[in-house]
């Protein structure tokens, strides 16, 4: 395999059909970043186990630093920057931004797309289950405390909205 | 005033919106037409003279459009150090430690120069590796710096640059007393000693920097914290005015220190300048790791007491193994010099600390800055003396904590906290926190204290304007890393203007457009980029003042300042954005306030003030495997005044976890010539299930600190006594005195075993 070699993938980004030819060697994350401008989804360990480049494929979280861009042909990715929804934040955001579940930030993207994924599959999460979903993202800033405390709280809003 | 009041409370972030939605620019996330890639080559040895490096195949690859090394540097200064001018850009004669840059790939992608990379072919030829201080000191052995350096003129600090007789590379004492005589009267004398791990900060972002260089201007995108020490950097390098250097810095992913000083941008800016083309450069983890790591120690201290358990003496030596260059490790030696003995009366006190080059990754900054090294022997041998003495180990504390007012450094700032009411509520927090399975069996309890001489050099000014529509602008060069910076700024802004919150913007970082700025450390911003803001929005009130009351044609004691604005004599209240438009004439035009803060004054003794670190855990052994479990985390924030508490307890918090993990699981470790782990996987760091069942921040104002409204700094005291109350807790769970960190489920499980050859 050459660098030269490339591949045309037609994916969904974030609700938009989208095309671009690019070298196969690509990770996702750097397809997001370089190609479509998505620089909300962060790189940092590159070995699968900070959980900042996570991003939904499919519904499922992948790390998007390892997955190739290849792999999304055909299929639907979400980033952070598809969370908020015309300008209204997610609850999951809400809650983080309430919650101070942050202060550099960079794995702020990660651990909102995995909260996601969580409360995607388990509405009314304990305490216990939260924290066995998110210990796959690291946070070198905040303790852990808070973000366990907004994803909590997410629930809840989400439930009381249904 | 009081709806603009809103220092004192938890308002949000005015950075969270950005950061939840992905909007939040970091300097990764940054691109500028027709940029190139950089990827350094690095050395494969950790100590070798630099024979030959072949670089035609590489050059010849596709994509690859320049390799730059230190030949091509002509008419550079090729150095940089902003304590002693001794680290290379790129390895000139030899490398001196594994992971070293040698030669830089530039490329039109990052995949191009990645890939050439690999094709630069280095030739060396070895020298003997010293890779432990032990080494390192040894009478014959080879000097990793042959020759003196120049000391960086810009420093101003309060370290000295080093003699290049041995491979120390600086060397501190601090001594009163007759230790030696008061040690051998002493009723009960404890020895200790104690490894302190070599760390990696792990800032999830790693360095990384753009530069650009056309014609006789320089501008530069960081992470870096100290934007104006960049500066000054750059502009040795390249023999160009500050002025026209323009270190600019956006979000930052993480620094804790490790971003300090200069790192990644003298790289990237001789790229620049080599191809005439922007050029950025991303390091990954392992290459941030060989950029900088935090310093390791091997702490000895000797203590005298008398049997009621009064301090007599002190006597400590430190030598940290502080790698290839010395970046700031002099100062972090002198830190911990200052911090190890603790925040007590020492009526007779020696301490000797080495900083000692060796072929390793170079060390600087990190969190706590020293104070953790020395607080691990100095604590330990604290709760040890309790053992010997049958004393309550809180209770020695208390009789030897010096009180508010007293003077803990000679000629420094009398201690400006209530040390033992701070001890006071972590013992009473821990006992309130125990859990419903009581203490028992493999259960331990371990407190720490210390107090570090925090603030670096008072030296900060702000820029506050008032724009004609009423906002407000903020600029200060002091960076927002995470710590919350920019929200605390607006809110002093905000409630000493007596303005809307929402209605005030804050510009960081910008060496062409942001006032000077020491640095952003040592805890400093509140107390000192807060003052100077402070001061600006008074310079602002008296200019509109006097503005007013040109407009008006009246005294200008005849005009009082009022919420948003002023009042004239008829009692007319004029908004400032009224006061700007009515003194331009139109709707144009602003007020310009400017607050500095120098040594002098108030500033005039140093420290700015003292940073109080003061911690309680309990701790769960298990005996089948060693596990450590933390139960309990207690932190104490004396931060004289919080002006905004959440973002205070959420520093604690995080300093305490990172210094969780030293204490529990961190540790860079060399095995032969190399490190073994510098990675995340290898190097493991605290993860959300790792969390301490109970965590309480708990925070104590009593404003007696010299920043806004009685504040002082806060954000790494909770970092400092950790690793000491952990090893304490652990000792008191297992029976045995732990002598090095980090507590592994191995090390304690030879520790319970008995095995006096632990790792």
């Amino acid at each position: 395999m050459s660098a030269a070699d490339t591949w045309t993938i037609r994916a969904r980004v974030n609700g938009a059909e989208v095309s671009t030819t690019a070298s196969v060697r690509l990770t996702l994350a750097e397809l997001l970043r370089s190609h479509f401008g998505l620089t909300g989804t962060k790189v940092s360990c590159e070995m699968e186990v900070c959980g900042v480049c996570t991003v939904l494929v499919d519904g499922r979280p992948v790390s998007s630093c390892t997955y190739l861009a290849v792999d999304v042909d055909g299929r639907d990715v979400l980033t952070i920057e598809g969370l908020a929804r015309g300008g209204v934040l997610h609850p999951i955001q809400e809650a983080f931004i309430d919650h101070f579940a942050l202060q550099c930030g960079y794995c702020t993207p990660g651990f909102l797309m995995m909260a996601k994924a969580l409360l995607d599959e388990v509405s009314d999460p304990t305490r216990e289950q939260v924290i066995d979903y998110l210990s796959g993202n690291i946070c070198r800033c905040t303790g852990y405390r808070p973000i366990v405390e907004a994803v909590l709280e997410a629930a809840r809003r989400m439930k009381e909205r249904d | 005033m009081s709806r603009h009041r809103v220092v004192g409370s938890s308002v949000r972030r005015i950075d969270a919106r950005s950061k939840v939605t992905g909007a939040a620019e970091y300097c990764i996330d940054l691109a500028v037409g027709e940029m190139l890639h950089g990827r350094v080559v690095r050395s494969n040895r950790a100590h070798a003279r630099l024979t030959g490096i072949d670089t035609a195949e590489a050059r010849a690859a596709e994509g690859v459009v320049a390799i730059v090394t230190a030949r091509d540097l002509n008419g550079l200064f090729p150095r940089f150090g902003h304590i002693v001018a001794d680290h290379s850009i790129l390895a000139e004669n030899k490398a001196r430690y594994y992971g070293e840059p040698v030669a830089l790939v530039v490329g039109l992608t990052p995949q191009a120069a990645f890939d050439a990379a690999e094709l630069v072919r280095v030739d060396y030829e070895d020298l003997p590796p010293l890779i432990s201080t032990q080494e390192a000191l040894m009478p014959d052995a080879p000097l990793i710096h042959q020759r003196t350096y120049e000391r960086s003129a810009s420093f101003v600090g309060e370290a000295q640059s080093g003699q290049v007789a041995s491979n120390t590379s600086h060397a501190a004492t601090l001594e009163w007393g007759d230790v030696d005589g008061a040690l051998a009267t002493a009723d009960v004398v404890v020895e200790t000693e104690t490894s302190y791990p070599m760390l990696y900060a792990y800032a999830m972002e790693p360095y990384n920097a753009i530069a650009i260089h056309s014609g006789n201007s320089l501008d530069v995108y960081s992470s870096a914290q100290h934007p104006f020490m960049v500066r000054e950097e750059l502009a040795r390098i390249f023999g160009l005015p500050a002025s026209k250097i323009r270190v600019s810095v956006p979000f930052i992913g993480g620094g804790y220190g490790s971003k300090s000083y200069t790192k990644v941008e003298p790289l990237a800016a001789v790229a620049s300048w080599y191809t005439e083309r922007p050029v950025k450069l991303v390091l990954d983890i392992e290459e941030s790791v060989y950029t900088t790591r935090a310093d390791s120690a091997q702490v000895w201290v000797r203590s005298g007491f008398t049997s009621d358990g009064r301090i007599v003496a002190r006597d400590f030596r430190i030598d940290m193994n502080s790698g290839a260059y010395a970046d700031n490790s002099p100062l972090v030696i002198e830190k911990a010099v200052n911090r190890c003995f603790g925040p007590y009366r020492v009526p007779n006190l020696r301490v000797h600390g080495r900083s000692v080059y060796t072929n390793t990754a170079p060390a600087s900054s990190y969190r706590g800055f020293g104070a953790p090294q020395g607080n691990l022997s100095g604590e330990l041998n604290m709760d040890q003396a309790a053992e010997s003495l049958g004393i309550d180990p809180a209770e020695l504390r208390k009789r030897n904590l010096v009180r508010p007012g007293e003077e803990l450094l000679p000629g420094k700032r009398p201690m400006d906290a209530d040390l033992a009411a701070d001890l006071e509520m972590v013992v009473s927090s821990l006992d309130e926190g125990a859990s419903d399975e009581g203490r028992g069996d493999g259960y331990g309890v371990g407190f720490g204290c210390s107090a570090s001489d925090a603030g670096a050099l008072p030296v900060s000014t702000a820029l506050v304007r008032i724009l004609a529509d009423g906002s407000v602008s903020v600029q200060t060069g002091s960076t927002e890393m995470g710590q919350g910076s920019r929200t605390v700024l607006a809110q002093i802004a905000a409630t000493e203007l007596g303005v809307d919150l929402e209605g005030v913007h804050v510009v960081q970082s910008d060496t062409a457009m942001t006032p000077f700025e020491w640095t952003t450390g040592a805890s400093r911003t509140t107390t000192l980029a807060g003052m100077s803001v402070l001061r600006a929005c008074d310079d602002l009130k008296a200019k509109a003042v006097d503005m007013t009351a040109s407009v008006l044609d009246c005294d200008p004691l005849q005009i009082t300042i009022v919420p948003g604005g002023v009042s004239g004599p008829d009692g007319q209240v004029l908004h400032y954005g009224k006061v700007v438009s009515r003194w331009f004439g139109a709707p144009a035009g602003e007020i310009t306030g400017t607050g500095i803060v120098r040594r002098a004054g108030e500033h005039a003794l140093l420290p700015p003030f003292w940073e109080i670190g003061m911690v309680g855990v309990c701790v769960r052994v298990d005996r089948e495997t060693g596990h450590v479990t933390v139960d309990q985390l207690v932190t104490v924030g004396d931060v004289g005044f919080a002006l905004n508490p959440a973002q205070l307890e959420g520093q604690d918090l995080g300093a305490a976890t990172q210094a969780l993990g030293a204490a529990l699981y961190e540790e860079l470790i060399y095995d032969g010539t190399q490190p073994i782990n510098p990675n995340v996987v290898e190097y493991r760091v605290p993860t959300m299930s790792d969390m301490p069942r109970v965590t309480t921040t708990l925070l104590a104002e009593r404003r007696d600190g010299i920043g806004p409204y009685g504040a002082k700094g806060g954000g790494e005291g909770a970092v400092n006594p950790v690793g000491g109350a952990v090893a304490s807790a652990v000792a008191r769970a297992t029976g045995r005195w732990p002598d090095r960190l980090p507590l592994t489920p191995e090390r304690v499980w030879l520790l319970l075993n008995d095995h006096a050859d632990a790792p």
